[in-house]
Order: C-alpha cells, then structure tokens, then sequence
C-alpha cells in the first residue's frame, strides 16, 4: 500500500486524526495524571491523616478513626482566635490590595503614557521575580528597629509598626499585591474609552463613574484577584515568622505540629481548605467566576 | 439648569439667549493634536431645531468637532457657545448636551432600563418620575418590551434605539450623533434614517449628525456641511450642496460628479472653465437627436449594470472618460442599448454644466 512507505510520524498522524478520542486521552493524560496522582490522592491523604492519633510520649502516628482532633480544635479558644485572626488577615490583605490596586490600575490604563504604563507594569511583575524569602527578609529588615520604615517615619517624630500584626498585614499585601493589580489594570484597560465618555456626557462626574461604571465592570477581576491574595494569605507561615513577632497563624500552628503531631496538623490544614471553599462558593455566586 | 421634564426649554433657557435661534455657535475653533491640525479656525452657527449633518471622509475633522461640541476635547483656539453661553471650558457633564456614540457605548452591565435612566439618575429624578420619564422614551424608539435586557442581549439596531432613548430622555438642546448608522446593515440604515427624522421632528431638538455616508446625509439633512481637512468646503441645503457644489471636493464627494478641467473643458464645451456634470445628466445616444444642445462623440468603454441604473463610462478624449448613468429600464436590457466598443455620442443641456465657483473655499 502506498501508505507503508509513509514515515512512522505520518502513519501516527494518520492514525490519530481518524481517531478523535485517543487524540483526546493522549491530550489529557498527563494533566489528568498530575490532577489525580499528586494533588487529589495528597489531599485526600491529609484528610484522612487528620482522623489519625498520635502517640503523646513517642510521636508516632496512629492510624485509626477518631475525631478528637477536630474536637480538640474546636473547643480549645486558642486555636479557634487563631483561625478568626487568619481569616481577619486575609480579609484585611484582600481589601487593601484592592485599594491600592484600584487607583494604580486606573492611573496606568487612562493617564499614564505609554513609557510609565510600561514601567509599572514591569515595577508591579518583578517582585514576583524574586524569591519568596528575599522578599520576606526584605521586609524584616524594612521593619526592624534600625530599619528604613523607622528611619524614614523618624524626622517626623513617628515610629514604625515594629514586628507585630500591622508588619504581617503589610508584609503579606506586599507579597501578593501583583496577583490582585494585574487583573484590575487588564480588567480597566479593556473597558472601552467611550463608556466614560458617555458617562460623563450623561452628566456623572469622576467618582459617579468610578462608582457606577468603573467598579461594577472590575468586580470579575477584582474577585478573581482576591482569590489568591486571600487563598495565599490563609496558607502563610513564613511571612509571619519573619515579621510577626508573637502572632500566631493558622500556617504557623501548623507549622509547629507538622512534626509533634501531623494529625492534628491536618485537621488544622482542613480550616484554610474549609475557609477558602466557602469564600470561592460565596464568590460563585455573585457570577464572577464564570469570567475567569 | 434645563428641567429633563419638559419638552419646552425653560424660562431660564430661553432668557440665556434673547431673541437668538441659535443652538450651536463655534467662533474660530482649531484643533491640534501635536502636529496635525483637526480643525482649522472654523466658524459655523447652527439653528435651534435645525437637522444639521457634518459629512465628511475620514480624517477630515468632523468627529473631532463633534467631540469639541460635546466636550470630550478642548480646542487648542477659538469660542464654542451653546444656546448663546459660551462653554469652552465646561466639562461634558456641564453641558446641555448628549451623544450618540457611533458604537453606542452602552453600559454592559446595566438592563435597557438602567442605561435609560443613567443621566436622569445622575439628576436625582425621583424614582417613579424617572421610571415614567425611561418608558416613554424606550416607547419613543419602539423598545418598550426589552427594558430588563442587557444590551449584550439585544441587536444592533435595537441598541442603536437604546443609545438614542438614553441621550434623548434628557432632553438635551443639542443631540450629537456620531455615524448612528454605521453599524447597521443597508436596509435597517434606510430604515432608521426616516424613523431618526420622524424622532428629530417630534422632539424638536438640534441634531448634529456627523457621517461619511453621502446619501444619509442628503436624506436626512436640513443643511450639510462639508468637511475637508479640517475645514468646512461648503454649508448649505442638500439640494443646494449636491447641485452647486462650492469646490471640485464637494462635487466629487457628494455623489459622483464629472470634473473637467478647464483645457479639457475648453476643449469639448468651448468653455475654458472647471466645470462639474452629474453622470444622471448626460445621455448617451447612438445618433446625435437635436433635444441637447451640447454633445460629444465617443467609445464606450465599460458598461456597469448596478440594479435599478447602469454607468456608461465613455471615452470621449484618449485618457478622458465621462460617466452617464440612466435607469436601467431603459439600459442595459434594452434592445437598442450601447454596448461596449460602440461609437456613442453624449449628451446634455448646456444648463447641466455647472462652473465650479473656485478651487479653494
């Protein structure tokens, strides 16, 4: 046949191309492997390790069913101000990562020329860049006693949050900042020009058509953005260790018992899974995600 | 300030301006963005009530006059008055004023109702008079079933009506609409066109249309200026514009036009001056009859059937064609029609050729 003496590349092309669906399972095989071998079976391992005992005296898992740890959680106060504190935190980092995004996003999109639009971009993306500890460390250093945030508040007669639950807030809205003003200035600049001109023709002044149009056209990508500054705030740990001084977090009390007693460790990790499905299930409904 | 109420301007309006028609009055403006010149020291008055159409190709100014007008740019020189006050430095939401944006610029996240009601919201009409106010303008523009729609789920024409409904509940002085119809396919602009002056009349208000479509502007126009290069060619009624033009630009934009220069014209008429011939008035004849007083022989060189009228493009110099169009009912079906190659004359009434005044406006 004439086909046989077609290359082995072309046979399997051929092959492939009258066979849609193993086109289809040779697409997805690998991110379905990567989906179900290494994230749901690691997931679904934590769950069931926090259903696990610990012996007191040897650390050594037990496994079993119990659900003494969650009760334990659930009635010891210090662990219950923890989770109320995180979930604060992320809230706190969410809203002021909007605030601070929502201007820059609108100075870059309709005022800034090209060249300075440019440069913020790049100024907003190259903290992502670099490593995670450096910037953290960078912050310890910013906040510390002899450190530049007391140095510059000085000549004013003021002093600096010092380490402590302000340094971590600011430390963390630093740290995800980008993920909140991407989406914000992209979402602005594709707002079509004319909208604020018709707006305005309409008679809204400046902050009418922030408020009516502006805002309401940048909820998708502003939920979208408080995905990850919230999702990434509940998990931290490092952050807080750097620049917290005592504050504890729900990634810092995980943290301490990943090696005392990982099944109580897990049935605290199950708190930031429960908060952060409860606030994409609250965000789910308002619509947003479908534009993600 | 107008009251959104009413269709009368108030007493407080009309005192602004005593005994003064006029709607809009530019003194002098230029526009320059950079290098490039927009507009150039243009002084234009336009009536209360009037139709006015701003037509143009590309790149000519008009939409930039229309953005001066409405407030979106401010003009590098000269004096914008609106209904006799003078606000060139007013900022659109100040002014009386509303736009039709050529892409309508509705909110997308607003029902047809929201988008409607915006300015008088804006206003702080109360809520049962702007809904009052919102329903009789979607009625207006035959809409009133879709108020819960979202513009992404309406049609281009409809949303065209939306855009107009939205600017028109204000009862603005002026109404500037930017190519309204450019968007719409053939038959609906034809039909928005009549229903757009049947609107126009009924509410009385100014409109500025600015197009680059020759016939809509013809259609629907009280007057039409002509813009080129940042200047206005000619102002004037459409019949005045289309039958005499100020400028060679103005014939050849309106409509097709023969434009002979003066050798060429000396030439064939005998009279050594620019002259414009409209090609619906030259005939083209196989034998000379004696109806015309002026003809000239020539080759047919293309025929071009276009439905209800077939182009004759005739040459009558080497080099030189002249164009004739006839109704088709008597062109190219016919038995005894030119065909390509024939010997023909063309001809016309001497009263046809029209001297073009000058070159420069």
């Amino acid at each position: 046949m004439h086909d046989m003496r077609r290359p082995t590349a072309h046979r399997l092309s051929t092959a492939l191309h009258a066979r849609p669906r193993l086109r289809l399972y040779g697409l997805l095989s690998l991110p379905l492997l990567w989906m179900f071998g290494v994230y749901l079976v690691s997931l679904a391992m934590l769950l069931v390790t926090a259903f696990w005992t610990t012996d007191p005296f040897t650390s050594k898992v037990i496994p079993g069913f119990t659900t003494r740890n969650f009760e334990n959680i659930l009635t010891t106060s210090s662990y219950l101000n923890t989770a109320g504190r995180t979930v604060g935190i992320a809230f706190l980092v969410t809203l002021l990562c909007a605030v601070f995004a929502l201007p820059l996003g609108i100075f870059m999109a309709k005022v800034a020329s090209a060249r300075w639009r440019n440069f913020l971009a790049m100024a907003i993306t190259l903290p992502l860049w670099a490593g995670y500890l450096v910037k953290v460390f960078a912050m310890r250093i910013s906040f510390g006693e002899n450190g530049p945030v007391n140095w510059l508040l000085d000549p004013f007669g003021l002093s600096g949050p010092g380490y402590g639950l302000p340094a971590v807030v600011l430390t963390l809205t630093y740290l995800w900042f980008p993920f909140m003003a991407l989406p914000v200035y992209t979402a602005i600049r594709q707002i079509p020009p004319n909208l604020f001109d018709a707006a305005s023709d309409l008679g809204a002044g400046t902050w009418r058509v922030i408020r009516t149009v502006v805002l309401p056209l940048l909820m998708p990508a502003m939920i979208a953005g408080s995905v990850f500054t919230f999702s990434l705030s509940m998990g931290d740990f490092i952050g807080t260790q750097f620049v917290g001084a005592k504050v504890q977090m729900l990634g810092t009390v995980i943290n301490q018992n990943v090696n005392l007693n990982p099944p109580l460790a897990a049935a605290l990790s199950v708190i930031p899974i429960v908060a952060v499905g409860l606030y994409l299930f609250a965000v789910r409904r308002t619509g947003a995600l479908k534009e993600l | 300030m107008r009251s959104p109420t009413t269709l009368t301007p108030s007493p407080a309006e009309v005192g602004a301006v005593p005994g003064s028609g006029l709607a809009i009055s530019l003194r002098g403006v230029s526009k320059h963005f950079g290098e490039t010149v927009a507009v150039r020291d243009l002084d234009l008055d336009i009536a209360r009530g009037e139709l006015f159409s701003m037509l143009g190709p590309s790149g000519s100014g008009k939409t930039t006059m229309l953005r001066l007008i409405a407030g979106f740019e401010r003009p590098t020189s000269g004096r914008i008055l609106l209904g006799g006050t003078d606000v060139t430095h007013k900022a659109p939401f100040d002014r009386d004023v509303n736009t039709v944006f050529q892409d309508y610029a509705l909110f997308p996240h607003m029902s047809v109702a929201d988008n409607v009601g915006y300015g008088l919201s804006v206003r702080r009409v109360p809520r049962v008079e702007r809904r009052r106010l919102v329903r009789e303008a979607l009625e207006r523009v035959r809409l009133e079933q879709f108020t819960a729609r979202l513009p992404s789920q309406l049609s281009g024409g409809q949303r065209q009506r939306v855009a107009l409904a939205r600017a028109l509940v204000l009862r603005p002085t002026v109404l500037l609409l930017d190519e309204p119809l450019g968007a719409l396919d053939r038959k609906l602009r034809e039909q928005m066109q009549i229903e757009l002056k049947e609107i126009q009349r009924a509410v009385g208000i100014t409109f500025v249309l600015v197009t680059h479509d020759q016939d809509e502007a013809l259609t629907m126009s009280d007057r039409v200026a002509v813009f080129h290069e940042g200047q206005i060619e000619q102002v004037g009624p459409p019949a005045e514009v289309y039958e005499r033009p100020a400028t060679s630009f103005v014939a050849g934009f309106l409509g097709a036009a023969n434009i002979i220069e003066a050798d060429q014209a000396a030439d064939l008429f005998g009279r050594p001056e620019l002259l414009s011939i409209r090609p619906e008035k030259l005939r083209v004849v196989q034998e000379r009859d004696v109806v015309d007083a002026i003809a000239v022989s020539g080759v047919v060189a293309e025929v071009v059937y276009s439905g209800p009228a077939t182009t004759y493009i005739v040459e009558v110099r080497p080099g030189l064609t002249l164009m004739a169009t006839r109704p088709s009912a008597e062109g190219a079906a016919h038995v005894s029609a030119p065909q390509r190659g024939d010997v023909v004359q063309v001809t016309c009434a001497a009263a046809d050729l029209y001297p073009i005044p000058s070159n420069t406006p």
